[in-house]
């Protein structure tokens, strides 16, 4: 159970003629392990999570669960999306048997494991509610039972909390690493929230922008739950954020050696 | 709710359950009922200075009076019946081609941008044509009167639900295809249980809109050629000078028309989605 994810010499670019969007990269992501990749907005996070999850092929390199090549979506790596984007006419238990159903299990069958999953995200009273009824977070509670309906080896996160208000994120930032241990499940979670990244992740992988790359990592050793006020975790924070500056002023200097002028001057 | 109303809420429920679901019915009905008193009233008023116009009373058969025992005479004779089906009839046929067409192309103008831009314009032109206009042209191009009818019909039935379906397309959320893709749906899940269930709102919205056309449109239409249906009714009723009679279509036409839209209200609401508040 749980899958290595290697991503392997991986460049992208959209138009034939464009800039690559991503380029040169190469990591491996080892069965049951919680990544965090982050960087900022528009360094091609995205792009890579699409790719893992078979939505986007790059131009070059591959990436490869298990050692089989990702070419489609699949059941086996699931993602999560900033928006729950549940289906309103559809309850909410419906909604989070949708996976199921897509493939090929009966209602009946699914039920009984839709009914412990939405025990497990807190939605035990509101199965059959109609899903814009549900706050934010419920929904996203929600997308996260559907998520886990197909028993998964890789969960991909992409910014899904960013649209919370600060206490169900803060909630969700802890249950859902915990969930995935218990599952066993590889997760890789894009974040541009340096404080997000150390709740939620074992290794922190940072991209550069223009193009995008990971031109560092950071383990990440502390017990769960991870407590902000920590004073481990306020130092893993400093030192990532350093990283994370070093990396943004190499980036700049090696793209426009005008603007690094200016910054000496 | 009212406080009226929620008074009778309260009082009901010490009710036996009989007694309240009467005063239930009663409080929903009463002002729909007391409305069609009021056009009672007037047809009643306007049947009363027929009569007594000596240049008008020649028509005084179209009071309430005479039309509703026409009507009694129409259903017994098992006359109307007859009519009612036939006009159904070609109603029923020309909305399941207005759905067979309109629903396919509005699903393909929905989601093909390039589609939109180039039928829009000429679609919005046909769309303004009255449906009546094309008579004689159905006259010529079809061999039976009962076709020539059910291509009128047809030509006002398909706009709206074309329209409709185009406008459910067009407002799909497209993380729904994504996700649904995520999910791992193959193409017929994708329209059997994301596209369909997603427009069918609009599409049922339009068949609406369609009805409440091709209703208006039928009658006319059945002053052609055919010898049934409720149109034809009018002009024989006109013809042998029944004016009873022909009030008493004329009432039918109302009612059906009315029922017919309240069972696509009904639809609307069953295939509706968004979250009533
Ligand atoms: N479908 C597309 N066609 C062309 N360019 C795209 C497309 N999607 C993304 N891009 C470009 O690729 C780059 C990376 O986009 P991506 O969405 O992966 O960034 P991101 O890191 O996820 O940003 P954010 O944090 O804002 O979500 C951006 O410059 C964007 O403009
Ligand atoms: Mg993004």
């Amino acid at each position: 159970m749980g899958a290595t994810i290697s991503l392997d010499y991986i460049s992208h670019r959209y138009q034939a003629a464009g800039p690559n969007t991503l380029s040169g990269i190469n990591n491996c992501i080892k069965p049951g392990e919680l990544c965090a990749l982050i960087g900022r907005s528009g360094c091609g996070k995205s792009t890579l999570l699409h790719m893992m999850a078979g939505l986007l092929i790059p131009s070059e390199g591959c990436v490869r669960i298990n050692n089989q090549q990702v070419q489609k979506p699949s059941a086996k790596w699931n993602m999560m999306f900033q928006k729950a984007s549940l289906y309103p006419w559809m309850s909410v238990k419906e909604n989070a048997a949708l996976g199921l159903l897509f493939a090929g299990v009966s209602p009946a069958q699914a039920s009984e494991k839709i009914d412990g999953l939405l025990d497990m995200v807190g939605l035990h009273d509101r199965k059959d509610a109609r899903v814009q009824s549900l706050s934010g977070g419920q929904q996203q509670r929600v997308a996260l039972a559907r998520s886990l309906a197909t028993e998964p080896e890789v969960l991909l996160l992409d910014e899904p909390f960013s649209a919370l208000d600060a206490f169900t994120r803060g909630a969700l930032q802890e249950e859902v690493p915990l969930i995935c241990r218990k599952l066993n499940i590889t997760m890789v979670t894009v974040t541009h929230d340096i404080d997000e990244a150390i709740t939620m992740a074992d290794r922190v992988l940072i991209m550069s922008q223009n193009p995008g790359r990971i031109v560092d990592e950071l383990s990440v050793d502390l017990p769960w739950p991870r407590r902000h006020m920590d004073h481990k975790f306020q130092h893993l924070r400093d030192e990532l954020m350093q990283m994370f500056v070093q990396t943004e002023t190499t980036s700049i200097q090696a793209s426009d050696p005008s603007i690094s002028k200016t910054v000496a001057a | 709710m009212t406080t009226a109303s929620a008074s009778l809420e309260r009082n009901r429920a010490n009710m036996p359950p009989l007694m309240g679901g009467v005063l239930w019915v009663a409080n929903q009905l009463k002002y729909p009922v007391l409305g069609c008193l009021c056009l009672l009233v007037l047809w009643w008023f306007g049947g009363y200075l027929i009569r007594n116009d000596p240049d008008l009373s020649a028509f005084s058969a179209f009071a309430p009076g005479p039309t509703f025992s026409a009507l009694y005479a129409l259903i017994l004779s098992g006359e109307l019946v007859q009519t009612i089906t036939s006009s159904l009839y070609r109603i029923l046929i020309g909305l399941l081609w207005g759905v067979a067409i309109g629903v396919p192309v509005g699903v393909l103008i929905g989601y093909v941008g390039t589609a939109m831009k180039i039928a829009n314009v000429p679609f919005q032109i046909l769309r303004m044509i009255s449906p009546l206009a094309w008579m004689p042209i159905a006259v010529l191009a079809f061999a039976s009167w009962d076709a020539a009818i059910i291509f009128l019909i047809v030509m006002a039935a398909v706009w709206p639900i074309m329209f409709s379906t185009a406008h459910g397309v067009r407002k799909i959320d497209p993380n729904w295809f994504k996700v649904a893709r995520n999910l791992g749906a193959t193409g017929p899940q994708m329209l059997s249980r994301i596209i369909l269930p997603a427009i069918m709102m609009d599409v049922v919205a339009g068949i609406r809109l369609a009805v409440g056309v091709a209703w208006v449109v039928l009658v006319p239409a059945e002053y052609l050629g055919v010898t049934s249906g409720l149109g034809y009714a009018i002009n024989d009723a006109r013809d042998t000078l029944s004016y009873d009679t022909l009030a008493a279509i004329v009432l039918v036409i109302g009612v059906i028309g009315y029922c017919l839209d309240w069972l696509c209200g009904l639809l609307v609401k069953r295939f509706n989605w968004h979250l009533e508040d």
